[in-house]
């Protein structure tokens, strides 16, 4: 079993398979299912994805406070329209993620990966880069326990929970593991996919969890956007032969102890950061039907 | 390691828009009404940490309810579970507290009806993954990842062994096991993780041996 990224990029090189075969053998191992039935259960994670992000790109969901929607829509409009800057991939990634975001904000179906509010970094880059890399089935499947490997390793070594570390702990891992994922899935390396990590994570680091009304919507959304598109770039990076000079299981670590040090006015509890401002506020009041409170 | 599948980080599916706040939620209230063992006739439900300050806004109240109502975390009736709980007749009752906790995500559930009660604390760790902390008084550690076993017994030698002796003659795996209790000779709890789900003959034949009190029991 591994219990950090650099036994997982060792197992990989040593037994000479892919980072999602170790993932999936020890997947195996763990729960003593057949990999039939294990790549099938994460082939229905695919299916639920793939649902959030078609119903988010077309019918342009509201959530029930209508703080978010629609924004998926607009951006495929946009990319159609011929006029985008940051090139047609990196933003349907976006907008992709931005669509599995306000399914989730509408309590819509999703599968959380790692978490629900940061739901949107590994499905959208990867439904974007389908049309980029036209991956089998398998590959897609693949990708999702590569994110899932990487993940698991932050999970266990620092956290996955806003409420616990910050938005860092959900996007930025988020956004890690999908950087890692789309470099095996680009026929990177296994110390390039450590690396693409290590770049993704690193920009992330210190970004707090400040919801405002307590909602997963704003700013929760846009930093998937953001995620989305950082994933790719330092995926890129990462290929390109940059590597980071610390290494990916330090930044993890760096990740964790900022967590802890964050003040619990932004963890999730709608006391600071964004949430706190004069219009974060005033949309709290409007949402919930209460008087606006100084604070 | 808290995290020990790779379905912990990719999954589950469920109803947004939070998994620790929404899916944890459902997932604590469901391993009450299991617990519990059948419809309570009420509810109250405390919240503590960034529970208390966001609960409305991400729909912990309405997953918690649905749990309680024996829901999944993909079930889309969860979303309606306020109303389908007063149509049940549960009456449903919440506070906000101010206690600090270990967890931030934490919850304390009682249940209960003319026959009995039922209090249970479970935090919820993130990405829907929870822990059961406490149950009546008892401290334990229940991922509620597997089936699990609780054995209220009196604090008596042999207890334990008789347990461990019959589940191992039904061929079920203890794949973890805590015993607790709150002095010695009193009441005591056994929280056993197994591999498979247990039986009602199983939970009879344990209930027949001496020493013990009542047992329960937790499925996947």
């Amino acid at each position: 079993m591994f219990r950090n990224v650099s036994e997982l990029v060792e197992l990989s090189i040593s037994k000479n398979v892919p980072i999602s075969e170790v993932m999936i053998e020890q997947e195996m191992e763990v729960t003593g299912r057949s990999k039939e039935t294990v790549m099938e259960l994460m082939e229905k994670n695919l299916d639920v994805m793939e649902k959030a992000v078609e119903r988010g790109i077309r019918e342009g969901v509201k959530s029930h406070s209508g703080l978010t929607g629609g924004d998926a829509v607009l951006l495929q409009k946009y990319i159609e329209s011929g006029k985008s800057l940051a090139g047609t991939t990196i933003l349907d990634a976006v907008s992709k993620a931005v669509a599995t975001n306000e399914v989730n904000a509408a309590m819509g179906t999703i599968c959380a990966t790692p978490t629900a509010g940061s739901a949107g970094v590994v499905p959208g880059t990867l439904f974007a880069l389908r049309d980029k890399l036209n991956p089998t089935r398998e590959q897609m499947v693949r990708y999702l326990f590569t994110s899932g490997a990487f993940g698991f390793v932050v999970a266990n070594n620092a956290s996955i929970s806003g409420a616990a570390g910050g938005c860092q702990a959900e996007v930025g891992s988020a956004t890690g593991m999908a950087a890692a994922a789309i470099v095996e899935l680009a026929g990177g390396t296994p110390e390039q996919s450590a690396e693409a990590m290590a770049i993704a994570l690193k920009n992330m680091l210190g970004l707090v969890c400040d919801p405002v009304a307590g909602l997963v919507e704003v700013p929760c959304v846009k930093r998937n956007a953001i995620g989305a598109s950082i994933a790719i770039t330092a995926a890129d990076m990462s290929l390109a032969g940059i590597t980071s000079r610390i290494p990916c299981d330090e930044v993890i670590d760096a990740m964790y102890k900022i967590g802890q040090t964050m003040p619990t006015a932004l963890k999730e509890t709608a006391q600071g950061g964004l949430a706190a401002t004069p219009t974060g506020r005033e949309l709290e009041a409007k949402i919930y039907g209460v008087p606006l409170k100084k604070k | 390691m808290k995290f020990k599948s790779v379905f912990d980080i990719i999954g589950p599916i469920m109803i947004g828009p939070s998994s620790s706040h929404t899916a944890g939620a459902a997932r604590i209230g469901r391993v009450a009404r299991s617990l519990f063992g059948r419809k309570p006739e009420w509810a109250h439900i405390s919240f503590y940490g960034s529970f208390a300050k966001t609960y409305r806004g991400h729909g912990t109240d309405v997953a918690i309810v649905g749990g309680i109502l024996d829901f999944d975390t993909f079930d889309e009736r969860i979303s309606d579970s306020l109303n389908i709980a007063k149509q049940k007749k549960i009456k449903i009752k919440m506070s906000e507290e101010e206690a600090l906790t270990d967890h931030p995500n934490t919850a304390r559930i009682r249940l209960g009806d003319k026959d009995g009660e039922l209090e249970v604390v479970g935090i919820s760790i993130g990405g829907g993954k929870i822990e059961i902390i406490e149950m009546n008084g008892f401290e334990l550690g229940l991922s509620g990842n597997h089936p699990a076993l609780l054995v209220v017994h009196n604090d008596h030698y042999g207890a334990i062994a008789g347990v461990a002796n019959l589940l191992a003659k039904h061929q079920i795996n203890i794949g973890h096991m805590e015993v607790g209790r709150k002095e010695i000779g009193s009441e005591a709890l056994m929280t056993i993780e197994v591999d498979q789900n247990i039986g009602d003959d199983v939970l009879k034949d344990i209930e027949k041996l001496p020493h013990i009190i009542k047992a329960t029991r937790i499925h996947e």
